[in-house]
């Protein structure tokens, strides 16, 4: 990889970054309403109001300010939860496994049964098979993904009584060790599955548009003359070509991965961050909605960048281009 | 028009008119006001209620027809400010290039960064929920995609030939973008309005799921979500709004793809 295009796309990431620090910031300043009555009550007089101001550095010019709340976040200090009394950071980190477990475990699935389904409705095109599966994903990208949770829940947790229907682990049952993680993963299987359903469709259909393309192709072709069986030559020669949009495509669904987690956590109360993040906005909690905003946001940044190294790396023609 | 011939062109461009239709009538056509209590409570799909009513008493089909009107509401007022900025900045960026297009590229791509959904959940939780900051905070962050391609279509038209001809013959920056430039894009334009529009009505409708729509406005994702307390006993409730969103996302996407497969095809 060349050094250039490296430093250039590392130097991208300071204006993305200030950016994001500067709309959160601004955020706070813009919204209606004066931080220190939700500090210190709408009934303080004046001389406690100044108190509260200069105590939180509110009486500073809003530069000062700005390099604070910078210079705090550097540290990982995004401030006191004003419901739970703990550091945001502290909170937010101890939702955080559950919520990587989940759309890990989803990404998973969906890359699984992504590439399965774009092997089988290209390797089958215009059968019935190809039509129908193409139909079925159509609708799963377009389905909300509270419809496709609400659907399973009534399926296979309400109706067919496989799964339960919501939380991470079971009340009833202490459990430890193994068990305990044959309890969790019991739990995981429907919103997980909820959580790749969109995905499956991305990366079912671009699979399916790159093995078509690749199947066409004169190195296939060649492949096939030389006698190589059916599933070596999907396999081996038209896989890999075709495999490298969808690993790009991965790593730039990641926003759209972490949005779909809020609303999954909500329809399965699923313990993790999206869950903490729709709590604390009914509480107006907002050193918690800043600090996941801006984590979600500074990931999604990264995983952008690895996505384009990854796609350099795998492809080096595209600096070229 | 030939472009949507296809079965799925035609599936694509009736959904997307029913939405319209549906959105644009939807006081003559609803069989009630979606608030007014109408008949029992949590009566299952019957002649009088087709699509069953809540705990309530109220009509389901009545809340899923304003919904629709909610979403068309937030979906065209985005769609404009995507279409305006969005077209604004690749044109520009691509017609003009030099110093003028790094620094919009820059900022264009600073911007695709930032996640949506999330900036929405902030401004509603500091501003609090309403259709009008929802749709500027949705349309000021939707539009870098179609700026982008915009911008790298416009920056290989300029080179072809019949620009140069029409430049050689003295026609002006603004002519030559109007007439020349401008029909050339449209099919892009309007795929990617029809794609983009289409995630929008699927944040839209997560929000008012997570109860963070206009108070005053009937949200389907806010019924899907009163939906989700009575799945054991009344499937419906959910069902429908939840439904409603899909085949509104389904139409508009069955209609960009059409449009953009007969472009690549062409």
């Amino acid at each position: 990889m060349s050094w250039g295009y490296l430093l250039r796309r590392l130097a991208q990431l300071v204006p993305t970054s200030a950016l994001i620090l500067l709309v959160g910031f601004a955020l706070i300043h813009l919204a209606p309403g004066d931080p220190v009555l939700a500090l210190a009550g709408e009934h303080g007089d004046a001389e406690y109001y100044a108190f509260m101001r200069a105590k939180f550095g509110l009486d500073q010019p809003l530069h000062e300010q700005l390099f604070t709340f910078v210079a705090n976040l550097a540290h990982g200090d995004l401030g006191t939860s004003y419901v739970q009394g703990r550091p945001a950071s502290q909170i937010i980190l101890e939702r955080l496994p559950a919520t990587l477990l989940l759309t890990a475990t989803a990404l998973t699935i969906a890359s699984i049964l992504g590439l399965g389904f774009g092997i089988f409705t290209a390797t089958r095109r215009r059968a019935w098979q190809d039509t129908t599966a193409t139909t079925v994903l159509l609708a799963t990208y377009a389905a909300p993904v509270f419809l496709i949770g609400q659907a399973l829940i009534l399926l296979f947790a309400l109706g067919a009584g496989w799964f339960p229907v919501q939380g991470m682990t079971s009340a009833v049952t202490p459990s430890n060790g193994f068990s305990h993680a044959v309890d969790v993963a019991h739990h995981l299987v429907l919103p997980a599955l909820v959580l790749a359903a969109p995905e499956v469709a991305v990366i079912g259909r671009l699979t399916r548009v790159g093995l078509l393309q690749e199947l066409g192709s004169d190195h296939v072709r060649t492949a096939r003359a030389k006698g190589s069986p059916p599933p070596m030559v999907v396999g081996k020669h038209a896989l890999r070509g075709a495999v490298m949009p969808v690993v790009t495509v991965i790593g730039n669904r990641v926003a759209h991965l972490a949005s779909g987690a809020v609303v999954v956590e909500v329809v399965f109360g699923w313990p993790g961050m999206g869950r903490l993040l729709v709590d604390a906005l009914r509480d107006q909690d907002s050193p918690i909605i800043l600090g996941i905003f801006l984590l979600v946001s500074l990931t999604v940044m990264t995983a952008n960048l690895i996505t384009d190294l990854i796609y350099v790396w795998l492809d080096p023609r595209v600096l070229f281009s | 028009m030939r472009r949507l011939a296809r079965p799925a062109g035609v599936i694509g461009a009736t959904l997307t008119l029913a939405l319209i239709c549906v959105g644009l009538l939807a006081p003559f056509l609803a069989p009630t006001d979606p608030r007014a209590i109408d008949g029992p409570s949590l009566s299952p799909p019957t002649a009088t209620h087709p699509m069953g009513t809540d705990a309530l008493g109220r009509d389901v089909l009545s809340g899923v027809i304003y919904g629709a009107r909610t979403s068309l509401i937030t979906v065209s007022g985005v769609g404009l400010l995507v279409f305006l900025i969005g077209i604004t900045v690749g044109i520009v960026s691509g017609y003009r290039g030099g110093w003028l297009d790094d620094v919009l590229m820059r900022g264009t791509e600073a911007l695709q960064v930032l996640p949506r959904f999330f900036l929405a959940l902030v401004v509603v939780a500091y501003f609090g929920p309403g259709t009008d900051r929802l749709v500027i905070v949705l349309g000021l962050t939707s539009w870098p995609l179609l700026a982008r391609v915009i911008r790298s279509q416009t920056l290989s038209l300029r080179r072809r030939d019949f620009i140069e001809a029409a430049r050689t013959q003295g026609a002006s920056d603004y002519r030559i973008v109007v007439h020349e430039l401008w029909p050339n894009l449209l099919p892009t334009v309007f795929t990617l309005m029809g794609l983009l529009t289409a995630q929008v009505l699927l944040i839209e409708a997560s929000l008012g799921f997570l109860g963070l729509s206009d108070p005053d406005a009937v949200s389907l994702g806010y019924l899907a979500s009163e939906g989700q307390r009575f799945l054991r006993v009344a499937w419906w409730l959910a069902a429908f709004p939840g439904l409603a969103i899909l085949v509104a996302v389904l139409g508009l996407n069955l209609l960009a793809d059409s449009v953009g497969d007969a472009t690549l095809r062409a």
